[in-house]
């Protein structure tokens, strides 16, 4: 019985490993073919049913003068967009739940609780309902298709992130930790950065990650806002697809475009798994 | 001179604090002593600034408190939970108030190994506070607001969160470096709900329930002469046992068949004009004698050398505590005398018009 179990929870995880790893291999090997490779029925195993090549992956950094679709500009603008959106969003993030979670407001009927719905209702909406008024404000300001308007509005898109997340951990971090850091002498500012806020890695950490991943992924956002002189890595991606639609080499630049996300991946699992942040307080 | 005057605080229709108001000496020892839910952490939180109260002032020495932020007030606080910075460790957790002062690094090393020293935990400098027992935690702590030298030390039920004998311990090690630190010009201000913990504190006490202070006075002056009902109820465990009586030809009547007699109490009181009355007496006044009256055990627990015994009349119920392990059965009647030697006696409005330590009187 026991055994039977054993198996069948393996061959469930097979299963969904399979599933999960399945898109990415078969996409890593599509990369490597050339048009006839691609065309002619399914081939999986390089060398033995297709002859491999690069030139999915020379396309994308070469210029499209020389008949490329260059993606190392748009792939450096969606960095620059996803953590200068991220970081400032975690700033404000942060400040905003800490604010939330240790003070007490009123505005009329508007308390605490509402103020912290507001952020997170502005995920509430479909995106096509903010699209509308996102690109009438942005074309009012003449920041359509810059980088500093698409980081603004990444920032009303992730903040809410932060400050759900950051209002939660705040909220169990003890209270009684800041009183003793203003007996001790802190202002509430340095009590924050100084005892509260290194206390807090942890959700910082798992903030930080929900930012740069929603922020990177974001597709409709930059489709809707830029046109030619600002593009982002999805959009570049997407617009790789014409008449002829050059598989390998969408494929390479999906699994660039993955790329990052993995690595950081990778960085937060490791320090989140080093145990002690994760328990920090009793 | 720490002088708080009609300190009053309502959070959302729930009294607080109500009317509080006590002077606080420098070289005092004051024991806030209450229930849970008394107003004994809002008190203190008062005084560090962390609570602001709707009405009524705080002065320290002529320096008007409600002006002063709690960064500035040079207070020290030991909470009941075990409050420490889970990221410095023991010897930044003591060192951080003192840097917080702009101390020079040799001052603080001093200051850092002294206090450490004085609550025992020499070898643990470098550990994480995680890696401390409850015990160990709260000392880090206490070395905390001990090396801080502050004029004004809060201790918020420091032992109530550790287990029977490190509590013991602590106690003792507590009375002795408050003495040794805060001798002459600190005050300290230590809160409780244990009467036994009060009295091994001495000082003065002062006497909360429902956000009111009831009395407060030197710890014997208390204990003696509770100046009502309650007061004898929180400084007494078990609490002290209060029968309504009508005083009727020189006895207090509770029930038919239930009467006290306390000749010296008596005589003083047949001058007054009331009759109603409610008498009061110590848990340890009671005896299991045989010839006594007969009362029915409802709950019997042996409490190390002694044994708590619930006893019942009809609707008379008291609680006795008696000298060495008594086994007695549910149900069981038992004869039992009370040593009316120890009478206390409120008036109608439960307040005290007799002690039997007249003496004071």
């Amino acid at each position: 019985m026991r055994s039977l179990y054993t198996t069948l929870k393996y061959l469930a995880i097979a299963l969904w490993t399979a599933f999960v790893v399945g898109p990415f291999l078969w996409a890593l090997s599509t990369s490597f073919k050339d048009f006839s490779s691609v065309t002619s029925g399914a081939k999986y195993i390089p060398w033995m049913q297709f002859e491999p090549t690069l030139e999915g992956w020379k396309v994308l950094w070469r210029t499209p003068a020389r008949g490329g679709v260059d993606i190392v500009e748009p792939f450096m603008n969606s960095i620059m967009v996803t953590t200068l959106a991220s970081l400032c969003s975690i700033i404000l993030g942060t400040l905003a739940a800490y604010a939330l979670s240790r003070y007490t407001f009123k505005f009329g009927f508007v308390k605490n609780n509402d103020i912290t719905f507001f952020f997170i209702s502005q995920r509430i909406m479909p995106p096509v309902v903010l699209s509308i008024p996102f690109f009438i404000m942005l074309s009012t300001f003449g920041l359509l298709d810059t980088i500093f308007g698409l980081i603004m509005v990444y920032i009303v898109l992730l903040m809410p992130i932060a400050v759900w997340i950051m209002v939660d951990f705040f909220n169990k971090v003890p209270r009684e930790i800041d009183e003793t850091a203003l007996i001790d002498g802190c202002n509430p500012f340095e009590a924050f950065f100084q005892v509260v806020l290194p206390n807090s890695i942890p959700g910082l950490v798992v903030a930080s990650m929900f930012c740069l991943i929603f922020g990177w992924t974001d597709f409709f956002f930059s489709f809707i806002l830029t046109f030619t002189e600002v593009q982002l890595l999805p959009v570049r991606i997407v617009a790789l697809n014409s008449s002829i639609t050059p598989w390998w080499s969408l494929s390479a630049a999906a699994l660039v475009s993955v790329a990052p996300l993995l690595i950081v991946a990778f960085v937060v699992e490791r320090f989140l798994s080093k145990g002690n942040l994760s328990g920090a307080l009793k | 001179m720490l002088i708080g005057n009609n300190i009053s605080l309502d959070v959302g229709g729930e009294t607080h604090l109500s009317d509080v108001s006590f002077e606080m000496a420098p070289g005092g020892l004051y024991t806030i002593l209450g229930r849970t839910l008394a107003g004994k952490t809002t008190l203190l939180k008062s005084i560090a600034g962390l609570v602001t109260f709707d009405s009524g002032s705080l002065h320290n020495g002529g320096e008007d408190f409600l002006k002063t932020p709690v960064w500035k007030r040079n207070v020290a606080m030991v909470y009941q939970q075990f409050i420490n910075y889970p990221h410095f460790t023991v010897f930044n957790n003591i060192a951080f108030p003192l840097r917080k002062k702009g101390l020079d690094k040799a001052e603080i090393q001093r200051r850092v190994s002294r206090a450490i020293d004085q609550v025992g935990l020499q070898g643990f400098e470098q550990r994480k506070i995680q890696e401390l027992s409850g015990g160990q935690q709260q000392r880090v702590a206490l070395a905390r607001s001990l090396a801080k030298s502050s004029k004004i030390l809060l201790l918020d039920e420091p032992l109530v969160n550790l287990d029977y004998k490190l509590r013991e311990v602590l106690r003792e090690e507590l009375k002795a470096l408050i003495s040794s630190q805060f001798n002459a010009e600190g005050i300290v201000v230590y809160s409780t709900t244990d009467p036994l913990e009060a009295m091994q504190f001495g000082g003065n006490l002062i006497v909360m329930d429902e956000g009111r202070i009831l009395q407060q006075g030197p710890a014997v002056e208390v204990f003696e002469h509770p100046a009502n009902c309650r007061v004898a109820e929180i400084t007494n465990d078990p609490s002290m046992n209060l029968w309504k009586a009508k005083l009727e030809g020189g006895a207090f009547k509770i029930a038919p068949g239930l009467e006290l007699t306390a000749s010296g109490a008596v005589d003083a009181l047949t001058a007054q004009a009331a009759d109603d009355y409610t008498v009061g007496f110590r848990a340890n006044d009671i005896r299991i004698e045989d010839g006594g009256l007969e009362f029915e055990v409802e709950l019997s627990e042996i409490a190390g050398s002694e044994t708590i015994i619930h006893l019942r009349r009809n609707d008379a119920r008291m609680i006795a505590r008696v000298e060495g392990v008594v086994s007695l059965n549910l149900q069981e009647v038992v004869p039992v005398k009370i040593n009316t030697d120890w009478l206390y006696v409120f008036d109608k409005n439960e307040q005290l018009v007799q002690s039997p330590f007249r003496s004071k009187n």
